[in-house]
């Protein structure tokens, strides 16, 4: 898991690694909580390019987060989601939420904002 | 004697949360020989892995308890039985609602047997309180080819 902070556009970049089942979630969930209590970020970017696999798990984690960073005013988003886990996160409605951006962003690099 | 199946495995292994990925990645291995497309087997590993998982956080409640998994080949399509001896479902229509958890509170989406049941071409839960619960899913590969 890799994370960025950009303190210019308060945004917080988490490159998750690995594969997100009910195993890695624990992990994932430590650190990612962790980070944003310390940043208190505007915006929260979950990057999925290093995920090859993700279950129902990774829906209630990220869920977990986006209210985390909601409640200060955050907004969280993804990128980089590969076809077999944009799947999941169709059949799941949590798009509404926690939309994914187009736009390929590696970094702190500042992410336009989705519609 | 002639197996009325043209293969099968069958697989026990401990509910420790770090063999949910074993699992998939070993039920995806045997799949292999029917040539699926990538899409099938991310359908599949995804199901195996929300099985699983429900085994060991509702079947087990996080203690120690055997799971088993069966796979059987016949023709083009897989079936998969994956089952514990755990505390068993009270209400399996309830269960398999869309957003429905009985463990709101460890952040689960309660999308499991939602997503079994579209990933999968047949789900059926069998479920005796205190007795345990199986799932058996079954998937057929290469729908679009036609087999003579």
């Amino acid at each position: 898991m890799q994370v960025d902070y950009n303190k210019k556009d308060k945004q917080l970049t988490i490159k998750i690694t690995e594969e997100i089942d009910h195993h890695s979630c624990e992990k994932i969930k430590k650190r990612a909580d962790y980070e944003i209590q310390i940043h208190l970020p505007k915006k929260l970017v979950f990057d999925f390019e290093n995920v090859n696999f993700m279950d129902s798990s990774g829906i209630g984690m990220l869920i977990g987060r986006y209210k985390l960073v909601s409640m200060f005013g955050g907004k969280t988003s993804l990128i980089n989601v590969k076809p077999a886990i944009k799947k999941v996160f169709e059949m799941s409605g949590v798009l509404k939420l926690i939309p994914i951006e187009e736009n390929k962003n590696m970094g702190g690099a500042k992410v336009e904002e989705c519609i | 004697m002639k197996n009325a199946y043209e293969n099968e495995m069958k697989l026990e292994f401990l509910s420790k949360s770090c063999n949910e990925s074993f699992a998939r990645i070993t039920v995806a291995s045997f799949v292999a020989q029917l040539d699926p497309t990538i899409e099938e087997i991310a359908d599949i590993k995804t199901a195996v892995s929300e099985a699983v998982t429900n085994c060991i956080i509702h079947g087990y409640e996080d203690k120690e308890g055997i799971i088993k998994i069966e796979c059987k080949i016949f023709a083009n399509s897989i079936k998969i039985e994956i089952s514990d001896n755990g505390k068993g479902i009270d209400d399996i229509e309830q269960a398999k609602q869309a957003l429905y958890t009985s463990k709101p509170e460890q952040e689960r989406s309660g999308m499991g047997f939602t997503i079994m049941e579209s990933f999968m071409d047949e789900l059926k839960v069998e479920s005796v309180l205190g007795v345990g619960t199986k799932v058996t899913m079954k998937k057929i590969i290469n729908k679009g080819v036609t087999y003579v």
